[in-house]
């Protein structure tokens, strides 16, 4: 079975791969950090779908896919920089980044 | 599928694995830049080398930087007490699992409409195929100047958007992070 996998076949199984990771660890690390990290890792998995899809699909002369994952990265880039700032927000006003411990939407 | 897309693939989700299950948060945010140079590679390897080029520039550079700040500013590198893991851990690794099976029975499912590889008489399996010519196109050879001018006209609006975005975001994330300093005064 895995001998005959296309390239595109291929690149979207790791694309799943590190997305399903990324989503384990949102799901299941306690320190927010790890969580923002394990975001990023879905957002790349999701850029490696476009680029893959862009380089296989039909028409890779129109840039779709590859424009698409640049404003992706642009995006993620704004996320990231965001969710920091909240992080060490939260770290100020709670002492603490572990998030079964912040547990209170209230001051 | 070559021997280079499967070494590139294996780092880059070792490097996604090392950097979710690790206990030290700064050894974490180090394997998180492995696996995003993994992913970089994986997009030269697919011929994109402007979005490769600008993985690198911007989450092994920038975002890559701004975790182990993060990870230094809150002195996350600690070990909880208890674990790193979270009390609801089991549930979180179920709904990854169930996604990773869903999303992998989706590509295999689906992997006789998609291009197959360069190897003849494959393409009368699938309908949707017309010409009978190799469905996997050439690599496209695609230059800086013509993404440049994809980018300054067809796509000009949702590049002012993003910049307006990366403005607010800027400007967003330094009133979030100032907050506390302004109530100390």
């Amino acid at each position: 079975m895995m001998g005959q996998i296309t390239p595109l076949a291929g690149y979207l199984l790791v694309a799943a791969l590190v997305f399903s990771i990324g989503l384990a660890g949102a799901l299941t690390r306690r320190n927010a950090i790890l969580v923002l990290i394990g975001i990023e890792l879905m957002l790349n998995a999701a850029n490696l779908n476009l680029i893959a899809f862009w380089r296989y699909g039909p028409h890779p002369e129109l840039l779709t896919g590859m424009i698409f994952a640049i404003f992706s990265i642009a995006v993620a880039a704004a996320e990231a920089a965001v969710g920091l700032g909240l992080v060490i927000q939260i770290h100020r006003h709670a002492r603490t980044t572990d998030l079964d411990a912040i547990n209170r939407m209230k001051g | 599928m070559s021997l280079i897309f499967y070494l590139i693939a294996a780092l880059t989700v070792a490097g996604g694995l090392a950097a979710v299950l690790l206990k030290n948060t700064v050894h974490c945010a180090l394997a998180l830049t492995v696996a995003f140079a993994g992913l970089a590679l994986l997009f030269l390897n697919l011929d994109a080398q402007f979005a490769g080029f600008a993985q690198i520039l911007v989450y092994i550079g920038a975002v890559a930087i701004l975790v182990v700040f993060a990870i230094l500013l809150t002195k996350g590198s600690e070990t909880p007490q208890g674990g790193v893991f979270s009390r609801t851990w089991l549930v979180g690794l179920t709904a990854a699992a169930a996604v990773f099976a869903v999303l992998g029975w989706a590509v295999i499912a689906s992997a006789p409409l998609l291009p197959k590889a360069a190897t003849p008489a494959t393409a009368a399996t699938s309908a949707m195929v017309v010409t009978p010519a190799p469905a996997v196109p050439p690599a496209p050879a695609v230059t800086v100047e013509q993404i440049g001018r994809a980018l300054a006209g067809r796509y000009v609006l949702p590049l002012e958007i993003v910049a307006v975005l990366l403005t607010a975001a800027l400007i967003g994330a330094v009133i979030v992070a100032m907050h506390e300093k302004e109530e100390a005064k």
